[in-house]
């Protein structure tokens, strides 16, 4: 008996992440829930700018490469091209979603526009070489903070859900993260219900998933998981920050 | 033959889109093309179709982008400061190869500038528009009735070879009424079989992309999409011919200049003056080959233009420079009148072309 293989929607092709990236593991969670829902079929999913610019060729469901930042804008141009059919889920970075194309972001979460978000907060610039990200911690050396981000000089990080639980629009919010088995389970679970409801024509549904990027935070990917658990989770909290259908607003049951 | 309704060039455009297929518009708010955006939101919602107000123009040419990706028609519409936003979403939209109609009714630049009209955004649309290689179709219209046959004609010629076509309007043409005849000549549209509409698990899946990161295989690319670019310089070329039979002077106009410049030819034809106009309907592909024709007989060209000389350089770039070519022109949003063009006129036949 089979008891674990490669899911059905990722393609079988050995990805170019670097050792300890945990892209590989969030784009498996996300073909596991098309295959699991049955939708590989009918799904369109738009990749970034960024490190998973070439996640187009990772899943096996018809794929879109977007502007940077754009994605938003284009999921919502595919979904109402066929809003009974199509699947729609963008595939974004945090300076792609949270900086370029916060203004998509923003608008198609106050639209509940009926697509399915996946965040990747790893908190720096990874394709570029490691610049500073809208949700680089305070005090976090990058390449172009490289005497740790002062706030003072150029503000504060974006706490994306909690910022847009604020709008009436979206559906859902959670914020996960994959740093360890029972985050990745739960992980699973959040963006499997973002899909859900989506199938179930409830809206706009964001799953941010606090990632770690080992080559350019200088670490091990054993250190740079112990990095997410100590310094990005206690700034970014897991949890529900919006569930219309379940009544929850703002993180109440983190 | 159908009766003709009197209509504004904006509305003309947006009817004509629905009775070309398309059913998705996607636009932000701009003078002096506001009307298109407003006509869509009426009708759209009648008739199963999708009007959406985006949050900007970039948000709008990349909904576009989408629509697009799924294989059907879409368009989007914008003034002179809001086509350079999506100019972003037409580079993408060129290296994706996929089909669109963007409407630019322009106003006068550059920055904000103003909300009369005007021709100067000709070297962005003829040009590219954005980074990179590539070209828009480009249809300049004269009347109201060209508004809609040239965005029906835009569809399809934007469908046939996967690119954007642009009608590349002014605010004349978006705010002027006159009667127009809504039988248009719509073609079948092509079967697209590299639409993202969901593999159905039947086939492998679909791509929409413009990025290419082995330089022999971008090169590749667009040597490709410039073959295609020369079918259609080959074969897509429009133009009008104005008592050009005998004209010793050729004026160059499109848009509401051309429409000024016929006045003035007729004047100076009553006073003896052999003048004639090429108006250029396709500003790309340019209609080189009539140009380079008249100059076996051709003194003088004048360029009539709303700028400060844009076209005037494919007009020498046609003829190449084998007679004088003189500029007509007002800008920031005024017009040139017939009696400047007819002062053109004369000197250019005092001087016979010896200048």
């Amino acid at each position: 008996m089979v008891v674990f293989d490669k899911p059905h929607a990722l393609a079988d092709l050995p990805m170019h992440y670097c050792p300890g990236c945990t892209h590989g593991i969030i784009h498996r969670l996300v073909a596991e829930c098309l295959d699991e829902l049955g939708i590989e079929g009918q799904t369109i999913g738009i990749a970034p700018v960024g490190c998973s610019v070439l996640a187009y060729n990772y899943f096996n469901c018809d794929m879109i490469e977007a502007a940077h930042g754009r994605a938003p804008a284009i999921a919502t141009g595919v979904k109402r091209a066929d809003p009974d059919n199509h699947i729609v889920f963008t595939y974004q970075g945090d300076g792609d979603l949270a900086s370029i194309g916060m203004a998509e972001t923003v608008h198609a979460a106050a639209r509940n526009e009926n697509i399915t978000v996946i965040f990747v907060n790893n908190a720096i610039y990874g394709m570029t070489g490691g610049q500073m990200a809208p949700t680089s911690l305070p005090g976090q050396v990058t390449q172009t903070s490289p005497y740790g981000r002062d706030t003072n000089h150029c503000g504060f990080p974006i706490k994306v859900c909690e910022m847009l639980s604020e709008l009436d629009g979206p559906e859902y919010l959670e914020r996960v993260a994959v740093n360890n088995v029972k985050n990745v389970k739960a992980a699973k679970k959040a963006i499997k219900k973002a899909f859900e409801n989506q199938i179930n024509k409830k809206g706009f549904s964001l799953i941010e998933v606090v990632s770690s990027c080992p080559t350019n935070w200088g670490m091990t990917p054993q250190k740079a998981l112990e990095w997410v658990e100590e310094k990005m989770i206690p700034y970014y909290p897991l949890g529900v920050y919006k569930d219309r259908t379940a009544g929850i607003v703002k993180g109440a049951d983190k | 033959m159908a009766d003709k309704v009197l209509m504004k060039g904006n509305e003309a455009i947006a009817e004509a889109a629905i009775i070309a297929g398309c059913r998705h518009y996607f636009g932000y708010p701009i003078t002096p093309q506001t009307e298109i955006a407003a006509y869509m939101a009426k009708r759209m919602p009648k008739i199963g179709g999708c009007f959406l107000q985006a949050e900007s123009e970039i948000a709008a040419i990349n909904m576009v982008y989408g629509v697009a990706s799924c294989g059907l028609r879409v368009m989007t519409s914008s003034s002179s400061p809001g086509i350079s936003l999506k100019g972003e979403g037409l580079s993408y939209l060129a290296g994706a190869d996929l089909p669109s109609l963007v409407v630019n009714v322009q106003r006068g630049g550059p920055g904000l500038g103003g909300i009369q009209p005007s021709q100067s955004d000709y070297f962005q649309a003829t040009k590219g528009g954005a980074h990179g290689d590539f070209h828009m179709i480009v249809l300049a219209p004269a009347s109201v009735q060209e508004m809609a046959d040239l965005t029906v004609h835009g569809f399809d010629l934007a469908d046939k070879y996967r690119m954007t076509s642009m009608i590349l309007a002014d605010g004349t043409m978006g705010q002027m009424m006159e009667p127009v005849s809504l039988d248009l000549n719509v073609k079948p549209m092509p079967e697209k079989p590299w639409a993202t509409t969901g593999t159905k698990l039947e086939r492998f899946h679909n791509i929409t992309n413009s990025l290419s990161l082995v330089p022999e295989e971008l090169e590749e690319l667009n040597f490709k999409r410039y073959q295609r670019y020369a079918e259609i310089e080959k074969n897509e070329v429009m133009y009008e011919e104005y008592m050009m039979e005998d004209a010793e002077i050729c004026i160059a106009a499109f848009g509401i200049a051309s429409r000024v410049a016929k006045n003035a030819i007729v004047e100076a034809r009553a006073q003896g003056i052999k003048v004639g106009l090429i108006r250029p309907i396709t500003l790309w592909p340019f209609p080189k080959a009539p140009f380079l024709k008249a100059t076996e007989k051709v003194h003088t060209f004048i360029s009539v233009e709303l700028s400060m000389g844009q076209m005037i350089e494919d007009v020498r770039l046609a003829t190449e420079c084998r007679r004088p070519v003189t500029l007509v022109n007002r800008a920031g949003g005024m017009i040139p009148s017939p009696e400047q063009i007819l002062e053109a006129i004369k000197n250019a036949h005092k001087n016979g072309g010896a200048n």
